[in-house]
């Protein structure tokens, strides 16, 4: 292994790539939250043209490659004319990919709420918002957070996606580091460490989340 | 759009040939990542001192890291060390040592989901450790294991896509190939690869949630 002080050189491009796959993943994680509620919505709403809309998002979304998504977004657009930024490309990207995931995580946590309850909670005389807001989503809640966690660290992990279109996120800084300094795996294990800083604290959070809730129940 | 070369045979046949290079990595990646992931998973189980640790230690590092890093060390870092794959092999190496952390956490919480009841009879039948685990744990644990599995493994044959950045000859990177050719074909181009990756990981899916229902009953 060679020696650290060479990075030092390059603490910009770290720092800077560092703050983009930050931004890259927030900005994608409050839209992929909107896209999976819309589709979630979607998928449980009882107009069958509605839900077949949610859920054909769903399998489509999810059981087609992320590089594809984001190509669509990074080559397909600027091939008709309209061109916009790789950082866009990426985010919009891996928004509409982990929204279908989302869409099914908050479908899933909403459907395990016995039928029955929404009935009883009707016929007490809530109305079906009132019913939602106090008796369904706050048990769904439960169910829902600890997959939503997952989803944000693979979020995370996904947003490396952008250093494929040249997006400026961490693992670009790793590519550009490494051919300039020729200190490959140097440069990927102290990329590595700065990924772990994010994705590490997020996973045992979840991990202790979960725990505490399924104790709870 | 330009819809006739994207339709144009020899364009198609050169996308099919990347197909079967993306099936045929996706298939030993698969293979690889299922006995690797299995022994895995077994060894954190088992609450053997120094091995168990070892299996947490790989398997927490590892998931949290970005796989497009993972696949960047597989040919890049590996090389520095002297270690020269072809590009193909180090792309099954890369994917299989990423996705064998996460089968160990889906076996994992397979095995941990069997009743410790079950398990305290066993042993008070005379059943050594090894024989409850071989008899009990493992076929009624590894059971429950398959649809996590198989979304794991979709999420392998969509994550082949990233192994564009070393430029392995799989169905995104030809893609890449025809429409940096014919740009204004780039996004008819692009829906034909999202349809190729979507046949193959749909009936996945549906087989998986067949075969979920005949073995839950």
């Amino acid at each position: 292994m060679g020696d650290f002080s060479l990075l030092a050189a390059y603490k910009q491009e770290f720092i800077d790539g560092f703050l983009t796959t930050l931004s890259a993943s927030l900005l994608a994680l409050v839209l992929s939250l909107c896209v999976g509620t819309i589709i979630a919505c979607l998928r449980l709403s009882q107009v069958q043209l509605l839900e077949w809309i949610g859920t054909a998002y769903v399998e489509f979304f999810r059981n087609t490659p992320l590089v594809i998504q984001v190509f669509f977004f990074a080559m397909g657009l600027p091939s008709l004319g309209w061109n916009i930024s790789e950082f866009t490309a990426g985010a919009i990207g891996l928004s509409i990919y982990t929204g279908a995931f989302i869409a099914e995580a908050l479908r899933a946590g909403i459907q395990s709420v016995p039928r029955g309850q929404m009935e009883a909670s009707r016929s007490s005389g809530m109305t079906y918002i009132q019913s939602m807001r106090y008796v369904i989503l706050p048990q769904a809640f439960k169910i829902v957070i600890p997959p939503l966690g997952n989803q944000c660290v693979n979020l995370v992990k996904n947003s490396s996606v952008l250093a494929i279109i040249a997006g400026g996120d961490l693992l670009y800084a790793a590519d550009t580091v490494s051919s300039q300094t020729f200190q490959i795996n140097l440069t990927y294990l102290f990329v590595a460490a700065l990924y772990l800083v994010i994705t590490l604290p997020l996973s045992f959070g979840v991990n202790q989340l979960e725990r505490r809730l399924a104790r709870q129940s | 759009m330009d819809f006739a070369n994207a339709f144009d045979p020899t364009n198609l046949t050169f996308l099919l040939q990347g197909f079967l290079v993306t099936l045929k990595i996706a298939f030993f990646a698969i293979l690889l990542s299922f006995v690797l992931g299995i022994v895995l998973g077994i060894c954190r189980y088992t609450k053997l001192p120094v091995l168990s640790h070892l299996a947490a230690l790989y398997i927490e590092l590892i998931r949290n890291l970005p796989l497009l890093l993972v696949i960047f060390f597989g040919y890049f870092g590996l090389r520095e060390w002297g270690i020269k794959l072809p590009v193909t092999m180090s792309v099954i190496v890369s994917m299989t040592l990423f996705t064998s952390a996460l089968v160990a956490e889906i076996v994992r919480s397979g095995l941990n989901s069997v009743d410790r009841g079950l398990i305290e009879a066993s042993r008070a039948q005379g059943f050594t450790y090894i024989q409850t685990l071989r008899f009990l744990v493992l076929p009624l644990g590894l059971k429950r294991t398959i649809p996590p599995m198989v979304s794991q493994f979709i999420s392998l044959i969509k994550d082949t896509s990233l192994a564009v950045v070393i430029s392995l000859p799989e169905m995104t990177h030809n893609a890449q190939i025809i429409y940096n050719k014919h740009f204004n074909a780039t996004i008819p181009i692009l829906l034909i690869v999202a349809c190729l990756y979507f046949v193959v990981n749909y009936s996945l899916s549906l087989a998986s949630r067949r075969l979920e229902k005949k073995l839950v009953g």
